[in-house]
């Protein structure tokens, strides 16, 4: 069976969650800022949601560690982490538009970075570089939205993991806790749950579900 | 009084850079949601906590 045609895909994901959705989310832009445990998850979940913009940023490349818990192939070791994912989201979803941006977010070069996404997700690992990042966005982006992560290492229950909704335009999963730094490892599992809430939390905000909600 | 994470804390008067210090917070790993809106962290500094104001301390930890 051949690749099938755009219009053939959309019928199919129309038919589970009707075309107002499936417009809401082809129409939608969203940056993933990190690939790895996180922003991988993240990626193949909105991919197939049919959400029609994704713009991946990360600097790294797929290394023999990520194996764990990140959506990568051993045949793409060594692949710049940006190119590995386009081919993963494209296998899926060969009509997604994928935009690449190998590069380190930094305070200076955020603000021309996100500027054409609705949403940004939060996909990084290291404590100040997602505390960088949210106050980056929330001080110079008031009108976009925004999902970060903190705290998914260890093997503590999957249920202590949520999504609370700090202001408007922020939501913050995790369970807030859990560190890295304290020696818990990150497991595969509950990594997922935590990429989970944040690929929700961003269709939630597309199908405009939480203005009836807190979270 | 000042709600700070969902607790009443006397704090009051004091400058939001104090508390966070005093409070044990790694400014380097934070953000902070006042009334609704983020504070900019230049403003840490210059933003003095009144009463009945609600503060969320949102903590950063390591892992994705």
């Amino acid at each position: 069976m051949g690749v099938p045609t755009k219009s053939e895909l959309e019928e199919a994901l129309a038919e589970r969650i009707g075309w107002e959705l499936a417009g809401r989310f082809s129409s939608a832009s969203v940056a993933l800022c990190g690939l790895g445990g996180l922003g991988s998850n993240i990626a193949i979940a909105l991919a197939r949601a049919g959400v029609g913009r994704l713009h991946l940023i990360d600097f790294d490349r797929v290394d023999i560690s990520n194996m764990n818990r990140q959506q990568y192939a051993v045949r793409q070791l060594g692949m710049e982490k940006t190119q590995a994912m386009r081919e993963n989201i494209l296998a899926i979803a060969p009509y997604c538009e994928v935009v690449t941006d190998q590069v380190r977010v930094t305070e200076e070069n955020l603000e021309r970075l996100l500027k054409e996404d609705d949403i940004i997700c939060e996909a990084f690992d290291v404590a100040e570089n997602k505390a960088m990042l949210v106050n980056g966005v929330l001080e110079r982006f008031p009108e976009k939205y925004l999902v970060a992560a903190s705290g998914m290492a260890g093997f503590s229950s999957a249920n202590s993991i949520q999504t609370r909704r700090i202001t408007s335009r922020f939501f913050l999963c995790g369970d807030g806790v859990s560190d890295v730094e304290d020696g818990m490892g990150l497991v595969s599992s509950r990594v997922l749950v935590c990429a989970g809430h944040q690929a929700h939390a961003v269709l939630r905000i597309l199908a405009g579900e939480n203005d009836k909600s807190s979270s | 009084m000042v709600r700070i994470n969902g607790k009443n804390i006397e704090a009051s008067g004091k400058l939001l850079k104090d508390y966070l210090l005093e409070a044990g917070y790694d400014i380097t790993r934070l953000a902070v949601e006042k009334n609704g809106d983020i504070v900019p962290k230049a403003q840490y500094d210059k933003t003095i906590l009144e009463d009945g104001d609600a503060l969320e301390i949102v903590r950063f930890v390591g892992g994705g």
